[in-house]
């Protein structure tokens, strides 16, 4: 039995008939077609599904589709705004924050959950927003270097 | 930060490097950052199956009997794959280049041999139909004796691993049952050396852990070709793989990949294609075999464990004249690419050092464990880290600093290494020299003077005698408590007071550059060296820059 279900995808109204238990990983990527979104561990430890709910950062492989019926989710495939990128697209390009890539957009989704509420953060405060996000690559230093200088300018947090 | 060097050999090198130096960006970037980077599973396909495979729960166990009538009539089960339908269920990866036996199984028939081995593949219309159905498949064991320990696996009476290889070791050219390495004679020069030192080390299985996990989709082409969508990080030998389990042409397959969501040596196993395309086979539909989290750490192979027992023989002065080593690589219960590992292993046991008598055994072992394979420097990590920290106990036993101990027995140009090759282009000392440099890490003079070109055995009539060199007579010698402390040594501790430095063993020492030099320095002992100010020019008759550097074609320096 499946249940529709209405929601806001990066600002645009879509629905999608999901079955009862169905993740708002698998309905994201398999019913509304954003493959923006990655699987990595399906149990809620990797982030690498980070994706925002009302501007909260959730990992979408163990929230329930059904409960996010009304909400706003935000994903990396809406973080571009026509052939502009989003500031902190543009630092993890300049500053090889990403190798492999798929830990990437939900990355760039905790940088952007931090980023929407505090312009202005820390080192400390990049940290723990991305703690949450396992990167095997490129050692977190490059992904931290690039959330502040999407904050404060090239290399101006060094100052 | 970035800094490039080119004071050090400037005089062998062109300056015409157009990418070296120079802030690059990865030619996938754009895709990363914008989530549109095509990995394999982002790919759709209508009326997709998924293949999820029953495994052993069991480390050694006889299977007695299958059941899987109920899980065949359950729900959206499309199919079930046993061993007898895998065309060819025995292989091993370096078969494609004629190495070792064929001794893994694709689907176990018989015996399972480790916690996690695949026995049955369920194909279903959603990952959720196959595992509920995967619930109702009945196998009954014999449960056999297991061994996880790599000695214990080569005692007399330990259980028999792997059938292709009953004796618990792989097989080299069809009869060794290790790797050897010999130089010299170790024997004697442990009966001269001034300070023996023995130890254990040990290295447990490391999991890669990828963000993506091991996956594939099979998809039936026209003319009975497969398009396989594939996270392998070998494409080629996954491709021929897959075509020998298959019993296919490989110009019947046709593989897409090359965007991998991390691998570190852990997607060239091809673990999923060989049954996502049998099993696209058997149903004429595209399938994928998709590792879950669970699966990926507990049966995508690690890196293998070693177990290494290392004696260093060691003059006062600091030269390692003896080297004994015993190695034992856990291979798990298939070989994988763990024999390759094994001639890695051997060929690292030297280090970057010239030490004139060396011994080794190396043993590829066959226990009740995941099977290893590649991962990063695989068969070099763990006898590197074994071999470093016993040079640094060697360095506190003959209370050097540690660095310039190493600088000490460093290979340079000329030196005959233990698999008797000749060092050529050596730049390790000069490397070392930076790298304190940058750490503030105070060396003694005749250290930092020290270089990769002078001093080798070529100079020295081609010969490797270290044995017969002068002891380093008025070498400050450290405390070994100070040795171990190194970082808290003053640099001005480091010169000694007046008495000439003499260096180790029959290296000359270069001249030391004009602003340093001691008045007692004997102007006879100067050897021409690289001044820090780059020569104008290259020498006469230089050839092109990547040329001369190449260590492939050893053009450099001579």
């Amino acid at each position: 039995m499946k249940t529709p279900i209405q929601f806001i995808l990066n600002g645009e109204e879509v629905a999608a008939f999901v079955e009862s238990g169905s993740n708002l990983l698998d309905t994201l990527r398999e019913s509304v077609g954003d493959l923006s979104v990655k699987g990595g561990c399906w149990q809620g430890t990797c982030g690498t599904c980070t994706v925002l709910i009302d501007g909260v950062p959730r990992v979408s492989c163990v929230t329930l589709a059904e409960t996010c019926a009304g909400k706003s989710i935000e994903t990396t495939a809406g973080l571009r705004r026509g052939p502009d990128l989003h500031p902190l697209q543009t630092a993890f390009m300049e500053r090889f924050a990403a190798q492999c890539g798929y830990c990437t957009p939900g990355m760039l989704m905790a940088a952007k959950a931090l980023l929407d509420r505090n312009p202005n953060p820390t080192r400390a405060d990049v940290v723990d927003a991305i703690c949450g996000n396992i990167c095997r690559c490129t050692g977190y230093e490059p992904i931290i270097e690039a959330v502040l200088d999407a904050a404060h300018g090239d290399a101006r947090h060094r100052a | 930060m970035l800094e490039f060097r080119k004071d050090i050999f400037a005089d062998e090198r062109d300056d015409n490097l157009i990418e070296v130096g120079q802030p690059t960006a990865r030619q996938d970037i754009l895709g990363h950052v914008t989530g549109t980077s095509p990995y394999y599973d982002d790919h759709r396909f209508g009326n997709l199956l998924h293949l999820k495979i029953l495994r052993s729960p069991h480390a050694h166990a006889r299977i007695r009997s299958i059941d899987d009538s109920a899980a065949a009539r359950a729900p959206g089960v499309k199919r079930i794959i046993r061993a007898a339908d895998v065309p060819v269920n025995l292989n091993t990866l370096l078969s494609l280049i004629q190495f070792g036996k064929d001794d893994e199984p694709s689907l176990a028939s018989d015996v399972v041999r480790y916690k996690g081995e695949p026995i049955l593949g369920i194909v279903a219309t959603s990952e959720r139909a196959a595992i509920e159905a995967m619930a109702l498949v009945r196998i009954s064991y014999d449960q056999l004796p297991a061994v996880f320990d790599v000695e214990e696996a080569l005692k007399s009476g330990a259980p028999s691993v792997n059938a292709a290889y009953p004796k618990n070791t792989f097989e080299y050219y069809g009869k060794y049952d290790h790797q050897k390495l010999r130089y010299g004679d170790v024997d004697a020069a442990f009966k001269q050396a001034e300070i023996v030192i023995e130890d254990r080390y040990q290295m447990s299985p490391i999991e890669h852990a990828p963000t993506e996990t091991n996956g594939s989709i099979a998809v039936p082409d026209t003319n009975g070709r497969f398009i396989v969508y594939t996270s392998t990080q070998a494409l080629f030998f996954s491709l021929d793989t897959s075509a020998k389990i298959n019993a296919m042409q490989s110009n019947q397959l046709h593989f897409i990949g090359g965007t991998v969501g991390g691998g570190f040596g852990g997607k060239v196993d091809t673990l999923t294609e060989p049954l996502s395309i049998l099993a696209a086979r058997l149903t004429g539909a595209p399938v994928r075999y998709r590792f879950g989290r669970h699966e990926e750490m507990q049966f995508g192979s690690p890196r293998g464990a070693e177990r290494i027992y290392v004696k260093d023989g060691i003059m006062k002065d600091g030269r390692i004249v003896a080297r004994q080593v015993r190695c034992y690589f856990d291979s798990g219960a298939y070989t994988r690419l763990s024999s390759y590992a094994v001639v890695k292993c051997t060929a690292h046991i030297p280090g970057p050092y010239t030490i004139p008598n060396v011994h080794a055994d190396v043993y590829c072992v066959f226990t009740n464990r995941t099977p290893a394979t590649a991962m990063r420097g695989f068969g070099v990590t763990a006898v590197d880290f074994a071999m470093e920290c016993h040079i640094d106990k060697g360095a506190v036993a003959v209370g050097m600093d540690p660095l310039e101990f190493r600088m000490l027995n460093m290979y340079r140009d000329g030196d005959m290494k233990a698999h008797r090759r000749q060092a050529k282009n050596t730049a390790l000392i000069e490397c070392a020299q930076v790298t304190a440099e940058k750490a503030n890490w105070p060396l003694r003079d005749e250290f930092r003077r020290m270089s990769s070109r002078t001093g080798g055995s070529l100079e020295r009539g081609g010969v490797v005698d270290r044995t017969r060199a002068p002891a380093l007579a008025s070498a400050p010698k450290l405390a070994p408590t100070d040795a171990g402390a190194g970082r808290t040594r003053a640099p001005s501790v480091a010169p000694p007071p007046v008495v000439p430095q003499r260096i180790a063993y029959e290296r000359p020492m270069a001249a030391e550059p004009a602003r340093a030099a001691p008045p007692q320095q004997p102007a006879s002992r100067s050897v021409p060296t690289p001044s820090a100010a780059p020569p104008a020019s290259s020498p006469a008759g230089s050839t092109h820059g990547a040329a001369r550097f190449s260590s492939v074609f050893g053009t450099r320096r001579r």
